[in-house]
């Protein structure tokens, strides 16, 4: 019904007629015939917006949409402030295709130059992407990033988050990297177990700070580590928490990525997210994807323009060692918006709040008789291992419309709390709690 | 001295018995356009005739570096780490790096050959 | 240009408040704690809005004029999609939550599967690729996960024809294979006598998009196929050029054996300034073992996702199961157009690149002159020897025009190429005024190309100097 088509039917005629054919069938005279499908496609019929509107609010209405969050692991519910959502669906934005013609696109640009610059005020690093498709591919691009000729090993403690360390190896399969496994010890990194593994064939260590168990590493130490045998240290961080906590830069680690969906966007099962990637000055031409930079224009006028654009997969074609063309400019927009209108204050606040929520809940689930699983510092995140089996825990809670942490096993569970967790949500999910043990 | 080409559009000289020096034509610095960044090789490294030792980056243009001669690197231009575009300004007097190493005229040409070359096609 | 955000900060102004805590303070070791805070923008709502709508006015999208920039088929991308993609039961799911709770999710993302399945004649598809290059590399380890499993290891290169996107080798080499270039016929498609001389049992797979980076459909496309199998190699089907054919003809009739399509491209989704776009695969039969985690199933008790159950599995490419939010957008336009749609929008595609290129052939030469697909490629190499003018400076003197100027200096075997897509959007109105501005530019780089070289005059920046860009790289704000 809907075919988006400005021309009339007289208009194609019009044109038909100017181009010596009689019908737009005529078109495809070119091609080998027996190709041409000979039936209509086995799909419904057009239909009208206000039908298709009904079918999608349909399918919408079938998923539940929870009032309480406790479920984190990588994709957190903040809120997003309305300025935010507004500003970021503007159609220039929205509708606008990759920024190759600098003259016409120095807003997107610039957004760009101040997403930059806002990334790498949090993290402290020097440069930052222009983004990736998510936290698990930039993880799997940093890899690349650091890998050497003579040093072939990544080590990957055992407390990342699983489908990073799934992409790091799907990525690096083909391509003589050994990724290596190194234990943990109350959540975080081994240190005994690290030092045995390091050498002169690593070429880095690969972090998660906080951890996929919320704990937080000892991360100046790992750095120092990690340097001293020639090696080093990539963070996977959420942005978030570096309202609070020490920047990776201040910490000393080379290159800081992760996921930046908590910056002001919404869950959306999974899609699309915001990858980050940032890195000291010497790795700028390691660092792959698109690049805005500051320069002028022939007056001598501020102006901004993709560069390093030779780093890129469409030039190098098959000398490129990434797998990124088009990005999540969109998502990164976004972020840059959210940064501004929470501002350095607000930023804090979320990560605090996140932090203090956290707290207090693993606090009242003790008194529960919910055991933490490890004792290292954690964050906004924690691990505990339960009274009660996960299933229940789940069932339990979804009937109070509070989506439960992740089990990890059948009676551990991964919770999260951010700044929108209210404490009269947490009591309420700990008197159902105690319910369920009485 | 003399330069010697390759078809890859290096150039190399001799600077004495052992040691030579390597940079790229006229004609491959015009086919790039302006050069903004040299990733070179490192004093050290081991060179072979016909190998990348470096890439050439211009705006939107990448370009390996091949070798024209097989040796030991015993000295890279410094002044091309910061000021890539000599290589536009004077491409035939600034050389890339210090090649401890003998030119074979065999496998190269001499610059009225290389100047005569179609290099279009 | 404007003000730089951090520019309008002032210490202590704020947008976005919150509530005071309602739990106790914890005390975290210093070691951990940020000593001072990040130097964001300290602005006020109203500064947020002046700023970002300053930005949005020196930004350009298919909604403020046409777009004819070939290969990335920027056709209108409809509001309803926009709106379908925001009701809070998608944007507002955890991925983890329990696949009981998302039925609706699961249905749509089923559905979409089935549609694209549909149109490009494969039997089954994953939406976990984030963006066409993430597709194509998806595609290749899929190849290389099925010659394996069949012990077949000496197959170590791929072929891709020089008239290709700059993304294929790229992905092939990341999936560890050698590349292997195939010259174009003089009529812009594969030379079928130089294919056969490098086939042989080390070729894992042949690359190709059909129709071509010149908008050419390849017209050996059968025979192609038959020799890439008969040396049992697959096919893979770079699926940025479906836009010409649906409804009409499809990939899987053809032969091929693995697509990417561009969510963003064909099936509408903006383009967002660069992403987020979706590029799903779909797959023959014989590939659906290997397809990724994330890849949602159907089976006699219900949905599930592949996963490390399923050890032929590639493994994962991303977080999750793709970019859903543009997943939904392209299944509102599938329902949308219908079987009828579908096919009229390519129809309607490719006879407005005939209208144009005919229009057209006498200003600048069309590289190849046969009919057309969605798009075509002319050459302003004889305007440039004759002028001086190139391609570069006829694109900058577009700006003026507000519209977009067309991919410049692609593919790369046509020299000072300017490839136009107009799209099935566009009025033969604006195709006119882009003809009639093309031809008096045109006369303008003859009678005063001094005008041309200064162009553009009406953009917030004159030309921008690239070179300083990237010879002295300025990447974040310098905080004085």
């Amino acid at each position: 019904m809907a075919d988006y088509l400005s021309n009339t039917a007289n208009q194609q005629e019009v044109m038909l007629k100017e181009l010596g054919f009689k019908s737009l069938e005529d078109l495809y005279s070119n091609l080998p015939q027996d190709l041409i499908l000979q039936r209509p496609l086995n799909l419904e019929l057009g239909q009208s917006e206000f039908k298709v509107l009904d079918t999608l609010k349909e399918l919408a209405s079938k998923n539940k949409v929870y009032k309480t969050i406790l479920r984190g692991a990588g994709v957190e519910h903040h809120y997003i402030p309305s300025v935010v959502k507004q500003l970021s669906n503007r159609e220039e934005f929205v509708s606008a295709y990759t920024p190759y013609q600098s003259e016409l696109s120095q807003g997107i640009l610039q957004s760009i130059f101040e997403y930059q610059s806002s990334m790498c005020e949090i993290t402290g690093m020097d440069v930052c992407n222009a983004s990736v498709y998510d936290g698990a591919t930039a993880a799997a691009e940093a890899i690349q990033m650091v890998i050497e000729k003579n040093k072939r090993k990544i080590l990957v403690p055992k407390n990342i988050h699983p489908q990073v360390v799934h992409v790091m190896k799907t990525y690096t399969q083909w391509l003589n990297i050994e990724i290596v496994d190194v234990e943990c010890k109350e959540g975080i990194v081994d240190i005994d177990d690290l030092k045995s593994k390091l050498n002169d064939q690593c070429a880095a260590l690969f972090i998660q700070h906080p951890n996929y168990f919320g704990c937080l590493e000892d991360v100046q130490d790992l750095a120092q580590l990690t340097h001293s045998s020639g090696a080093k240290l990539v963070q996977y961080t959420n942005p978030m928490t570096l309202g609070y906590l020490k920047s990776p830069r201040a910490n000393g680690v080379d290159v800081a990525i992760g996921e930046a969906q908590p910056l002001g966007i919404s869950m959306s099962y999974g899609g699309p997210f915001l990858g980050f990637m940032s890195a000291s000055a010497d790795l700028v031409r390691r660092l792959p994807g698109r690049i805005a930079g500051q320069t002028v224009d022939e007056n001598g006028k501020r102006a901004f323009a993709l560069t390093l654009q030779a780093r890129e997969q469409h030039i190098r074609r098959e000398k490129a060692s990434s797998s990124i063309c088009s990005n999540q400019a969109l998502m990164a927009l976004t972020a840059s918006m959210y940064l501004a209108s929470v501002g350095p204050s607000g930023l804090k606040e979320v990560a605090e709040y996140s932090m203090r929520k956290a707290h207090y809940f693993a606090n009242e689930l003790v008194k529960l008789g919910f055991k933490l699983k490890y004792n290292s510092p954690f964050f906004h995140e924690f691990v505990t291992v339960g009274p009660i089996e996960n299933s229940v825990i789940e069932r339990t809670l979804d009937e109070i419309n509070v989506l439960s942490g992740l089990g990890l096993s059948s009676h551990e569970t991964l919770w999260c709390c951010t700044e929108t967790t209210k404490k009269e949500d947490i009591d309420r999910v700990i008197s159902r709690l105690k319910e369920v043990l009485s | 001295m003399e330069k010697y080409y390759a078809e890859s559009h290096e150039w190399v000289m001799a600077l004495d018995e052992n040691t030579v020096v390597v940079g790229i034509s006229d004609y491959a610095q015009h086919a790039l356009g302006d050069i903004v960044f040299l990733s070179n090789a490192e004093v050290g490294d081991t060179v072979t005739f016909g190998e990348r030792f470096g890439d050439v980056e211009s705006v939107k243009a990448v370009s390996e570096i091949l070798s024209p001669v097989d040796g030991k690197v015993v000295e890279v231009n410094k002044d091309l780490e910061d000021t890539p575009e000599l290589l536009n300004a004077k491409p035939l007097e600034t050389w890339i790096i210090k090649v401890e190493g003998k030119i074979d005229p065999s496998k190269l040409m001499t610059e009225e050959d290389y100047l005569a070359l179609d290099k279009d096609h | 240009m404007s003000q730089l955000i951090f520019e309008r900060s002032v210490p202590f102004r704020r947008a976005v408040r919150f509530d005071a805590c309602d739990v106790p303070e914890v005390g975290l070791d210093e070691k951990y704690v940020r000593q001072s805070k990040a130097r964001l923008p300290e602005v006020s709502e109203v500064d947020i809005v002046r700023h970002y709508m300053e930005l949005s006015r020196y930004s350009f999208g298919v909604d403020n004029g046409f777009y004819p920039l070939g290969s990335c088929t920027m056709k209108y991308n409809p509001k309803l999609n926009e709106f379908t993609a925001s009701l809070e039961g998608f944007t507002s799911i955890h991925p983890d939550q329990s696949l009981s709770t998302v039925s609706g999710t699961l249905e749509l993302m089923d559905n979409l599967s089935i549609s694209l399945s549909e149109i490009t004649g494969m039997d089954a598809f994953t939406l976990q690729p984030a963006a066409g290059a993430h597709g194509e590399f998806t595609g290749l380890l899929l190849i290389r996960a099925y010659h394996n499993a069949r012990n077949d290891n000496k197959r170590t290169k791929v072929i891709v024809p020089d008239s290709s996107h700059g993304t294929n080798p790229a992905s092939a080499s990341m999936a560890g294979y050698t590349v292997v270039s195939v010259p174009s016929n003089e009529m812009g498609g594969v030379d079928v006598e130089a294919l056969k001389a490098v086939l042989n049992d080390e070729i894992a797979a042949l690359m190709l998009t059909n129709p071509n980076t010149l908008g050419l459909f390849d017209p050996n496309i059968c025979e192609i196929s038959k020799l890439v199998h008969d040396i049992g190699g697959l096919l893979y089907y770079d699926g940025a050029n479906l836009n010409a054919i649906m409804g009409t003809a499809r990939p899987g009739d053809m032969g091929f054996d693995v697509v990417h399509l561009n969510l963003h491209k064909t099936f509408s989704t903006p383009h967002g300034g660069g992403g987020p776009g979706s590029g799903p695969v779909g797959v023959k039969s014989c590939l659906v073992p290997y397809l990724p985690h994330g890849t949602l199933i159907k089976e006699t008790y219900g949905y599930r996702y592949i996963d490390e159950r399923d050890t032929l599995s590639i493994g994962r490419m991303r977080s999750y199961y793709g970019n859903f939010l543009v997943n939904v957008r392209a299944y509102t336009y599938i329902l949308s157009l219908g079987s009828d749609g579908l096919k009229a929008a390519s129809q309607n595609a490719v006879l407005n690149a005939n209208y144009m290129m005919n229009a057209l052939k006498d200003t600048f030469p069309v590289a190849y002159p046969q009919t057309c697909m969605h798009e075509f490629v002319v050459s302003l190499a004889d305007l440039k020897k004759e002028t001086g003018i190139s391609a570069k400076d006829i694109c900058k003197a577009l700006l003026d025009y507000q519209m977009h100027p067309p991919t410049m200096y692609f593919p790369l075997i046509v020299h000072e190429a300017l490839m136009i897509e107009p799209t099935e959007t566009e009025s033969k109105e604006s195709m006119d005024y882009f003809i009639q501005v093309l031809k008096d530019l045109k006369q303008l780089a003859y009678d005063d190309p001094q005008k041309i070289l200064n162009a553009p005059y009406t953009t917030p920046v004159k030309r921008v100097d690239d070179v300083q860009a990237a010879r002295n790289p300025i990447l974040k704000f310098q905080h004085k």
